[in-house]
């Protein structure tokens, strides 16, 4: 298996593992991903990016809590790729 | 024809704005950062007012249909043509089927891409800016996404591919804090104390700063800022209400947070605005990004009429250098 990808944020904003506050989370810990898949959204400037991984696997540990702030190069996730 | 395959985070039509309106309650739009913008047109052989694509943060990736000229000016967004990186600040030649790609911005908030002939959507209100609130103006009133095909207009004859600026004429948008302003409209609100506070606070640019307002954080108490009074007739019952009165753009609105008026914000209303960003200021802002940090420097009305001639003779030089 190969080394864990660390997914990083792209821009400053929130973190949200959520698309709204009374929705399911995105992804868990341990959950399989396809490549594409989005596992969490960064909001900034009433906009959201997407963030996706892209490789298959494993999401292994989120690196940041829901809604904190991040900056953009902060590290928010890892996956094993499969 | 532009033809947008993913339209980025934020990406609208703009230009110089849509004036003339401001009393029927229609802000005027427009590119937020007028300095990338106008470069950009110039190094192209626009005039100021074509429209260009404001890009927030993360730009779209599209193709173009036939040879055009291009320029990218503004927050750095590494742009490349068919994978191969292009220079910024800089008329670039594209060939009609090449595909443009912007990364993340890694300083600055915005960047401006114009294309030689402008965008060339429909005028509404005599102007192509894009006013996403009430859904017009732009493409379709709203930001751009995958399927958008934009119109571009007739390229001026001479347009040179290769202009480019001067390393001075280009911020360093990761070093410029300082936002002057204009102490006013109601400043005689605020206690002494209370304008010092205002000005000697660092204020963090919040997640919630766009186009309509930059809201600012800090860990101050806004009402403490104030005079105590006895509310007048037509004010609301916070100490920042004041009779309804319009706002100037650019103007600090004390609503439980100061929040810097842009382009696209509400004309009028009871919350006390204490001061107003230089107009060239407002661009510098407006290439803040979120967390990012500013200090606001209070000037007089003499200094800032200064400050926005030389940044108009400074546009003036480069438009005469650039389209003759």
């Amino acid at each position: 298996m190969a080394d864990n990808v660390i997914i990083e944020a792209p821009m400053p904003g929130v973190f949200y593992r959520r698309p709204d506050p009374e929705e399911p989370v995105f992804a868990e810990e341990g959950d399989d991903v396809d490549a594409g898949d989005k596992v969490a959204l960064i909001g900034v400037m009433k906009s959201f990016h997407d963030v996706t991984v892209d490789t298959d696997g494993v999401v292994t540990e989120f690196l940041v809590d829901n809604e904190s702030e991040v900056e953009a190069g902060d590290a928010l996730l890892t996956v094993a790729p499969s | 024809m532009l033809r947008i395959k993913e339209g980025g985070l934020s990406t609208t039509v703009q230009d110089t704005g849509r004036f003339g309106n401001y009393h029927i309650g229609m802000p005027p739009s427009g590119a937020v950062d007028q300095y990338a913008h106008r470069i950009a047109n110039f190094l192209v052989g626009n005039e100021a007012d074509a429209a260009t694509l404001e890009m927030t943060y993360s730009g779209p990736t599209l193709e173009f249909e036939e040879d055009a000229l291009i320029a990218v000016c503004g927050a750095d967004m590494s742009p490349s043509l068919d994978g191969e990186a292009v220079s910024t600040w800089t008329a670039i030649g594209v060939d009609a089927g090449q595909s443009l790609e912007f990364q993340f911005a890694t300083e600055g908030a915005r960047a401006y891409l114009a294309v030689a002939g402008g965008v060339d959507v429909e005028q509404v209100m005599e102007s192509r800016a894009t006013y996403t609130l009430i859904g017009i103006g732009g493409y379709e009133g709203r930001t751009l996404e995958a399927g958008d095909e934009l119109p571009v207009g007739e390229p001026a004859a001479d347009a040179q591919e290769g202009a480019t600026v001067d390393d001075d004429v280009v911020p360093d948008y990761g070093s410029e804090d300082t936002i002057r302003v204009v102490m006013g409209l109601c400043d005689y609100r605020l206690t002494d104390e209370g304008r010092d506070v205002l000005l000697g606070t660092q204020w963090k640019i919040s997640d919630e700063a766009d186009r309509v307002g930059y809201r600012l954080d800090a860990d101050v108490d806004i009402q403490d800022l104030f005079e105590e009074r006895e509310q007048p007739f037509g004010a609301g019952t916070d100490p920042t209400n004041v009779v309804d009165l319009g706002y100037p753009i650019g103007s600090i609105q004390m609503a439980g947070q100061p929040i810097v008026l842009m382009r696209d914000a509400v004309t009028g209303g009871g919350y006390a605005t204490v001061g107003t960003v230089v107009s060239p200021d407002r661009g510098t802002l407006a290439q803040g990004r979120s967390h990012e940090t500013v200090t606001f420097e209070s000037v007089s009305v003499d200094e800032a009429l200064t400050i926005r001639e030389s940044w108009n003779d400074q546009l003036d030089a480069l438009r005469e250098e650039l389209l003759g």
